[in-house]
């Protein structure tokens, strides 16, 4: 719990294909464009570890538990560095995927849903979270429309539910999905209909970060007249 | 004995049809784990047994990497934990495992106790450490080399020279100068083991004595563990 913190933590999540990407770099365009305090994360990229989830998808290492824990060691290593300090300090931090992530994958993969929660139950609990919701068929539609090179771990190969990775894409990202919708109820997510255009999409949002926080508090100083 | 796991384990797993034997060596460096793992491995071999060795940062998977992140200034112990578990796990599954699906009789050069032990000396919440360690098999036998920590850091220095940073504590820094810091480290860890062992059962070793008589010890404890299981013709 972020509780006492001055900081401010928005996630977004979403599938492949939602367009969680371009909504979260929006975000970080219009706030640091508007002078505030934001420090934006992304999932899998803490540079202590990020070279062995590489490796470990490359060659093909990785079972359903060491996944969850090297991701659990990157977001670790980003919590504690970045995540927590910004927090403390005042910062809007910015996440492209945050724990939720994590929670619908390995759930997806088999791995035990209460020992996956007792894994990253050191994370603060965020103060927004946007599901960008788009129908299944709409996220793989823009995914997979242009046959682009998937990888192995990212369409679930290593479940071997089909040998046509584009298939098992499409099954994969299916349970994907609904676990995203059972922990939508559950940690309360705000739901954004994320199957239209981006600008209006990002409208929404802002919209709804402008009334849930006083931004003005997140002002660098000597941008305030 | 059937093997079990010390929660839910590992996803699609079936523990019971494991066959081998998992024997965990547990102690400090210089409490003589190594020669001890050697001189077992030897008299293990010898009556035909096949034997596979495992233990920290041995892992295919993020032995290189931990290794550099170690030498880092911003790992935490937190981060490093969750690193040191995913070492673990990676050979749990991809050694472990397979050599007790085959009848190994798997030697554990220290286990997920000293990872706990280490992590609850730096303040990290017991249980949550606890339970990601119950993806582990729980071993047939686990020994802890008990040593004074004073004889720990005599034996340190004939091999070394110099002690260890991390066996040191030095990254928890309790102490100014690095012998006293080893031996309130050293002391600490040991209390933790002796507290793990209402969790976890381990036999305690005396490791003070010469290895030939520590090793006598350990076979007799080990000879009829293994005697379940039939050596080769």
């Amino acid at each position: 719990m972020p509780s006492g913190m001055p900081g401010k933590l928005i996630v977004v999540e979403g599938l492949d294909g939602s367009g969680k990407s371009t909504q979260a770099h929006l975000l970080r365009h219009w706030l640091e464009m508007g002078g505030y305090r934001v420090y934006f994360t992304e999932w899998n990229s803490s540079p202590l570890v990020k070279n062995v989830t590489k490796r470990g998808k490359k060659e093909q290492l990785l079972t359903p538990t060491t996944f969850s824990i090297i991701h659990a060691t990157d977001f670790a290593d980003r919590f504690e560095r970045q995540i927590l300090p910004m927090l403390h300090a005042g910062y809007i931090v910015l996440a492209d995927r945050y724990i939720f992530t994590a929670f619908a994958r390995d759930a997806v993969r088999g791995v035990d849903r209460d020992w996956v929660r007792n894994l990253y139950n050191f994370a603060s609990k965020p103060d927004l979270v946007f599901f960008l919701n788009v129908p299944l068929e709409i996220a793989l539609g823009r995914l997979l429309d242009g046959r682009p090179k998937l990888k192995y771990y990212e369409a679930g190969m290593d479940m071997g539910y089909d040998t046509d990775i584009y298939q098992s894409f499409r099954i994969f990202q299916g349970h994907v999905y609904e676990e995203y919708i059972k922990m939508a109820k559950e940690f309360g997510f705000t739901v954004v209909d994320a199957s239209d255009s981006p600008e209006k999409e990002q409208k929404v949002v802002r919209a709804i970060i402008q009334k849930r926080f006083d931004l003005s508090k997140y002002k660098y100083e000597w941008n305030v007249p | 004995m059937i093997k079990q796991f010390y929660g839910k384990g590992i996803p699609h797993l079936d523990a019971t049809r494991l066959k081998g034997k998992l024997i965990v060596i547990e102690g400090s460096d210089g409490s003589g784990r190594s020669t001890q793992i050697s001189m077992l491995r030897n008299w293990l071999e010898q009556q035909g047994y096949a034997t596979v060795e495992i233990g920290i940062k041995r892992s295919r998977l993020v032995a290189v990497e931990l290794e550099i992140a170690r030498q880092s200034t911003t790992l935490s112990p937190m981060t490093m934990t969750l690193y040191y578990a995913c070492d673990f796990a990676d050979q749990l599954e991809h050694v472990i495992i397979p050599s007790l699906r085959a009848n190994f009789i798997v030697l554990a050069d220290r286990y997920i106790y000293t990872l706990i032990a280490r992590a609850i000396t730096r303040h990290l919440n017991k249980q949550w450490i606890s339970r990601i360690f119950d993806i582990a098999l729980i071993p047939d036998a686990v020994f802890y080399l008990s040593v004074e920590p004073e004889v720990l850091a005599e034996r340190t220095f004939r091999k070394n020279d110099t002690l260890n940073y991390w066996e040191s504590g030095m990254d928890v820094r309790r102490e100014v100068d690095m012998y006293r810091s080893f031996i309130t480290y050293q002391r600490k860890l040991q209390r933790v083991f002796k507290d793990l062992q209402l969790d976890y059962e381990f036999v305690m070793i005396d490791g003070n004595r010469t290895p030939q008589i520590v090793h006598e010890e350990l076979v007799n404890r080990i000879q009829p563990i293994i005697e379940q299981s039939a050596p080769a013709e």
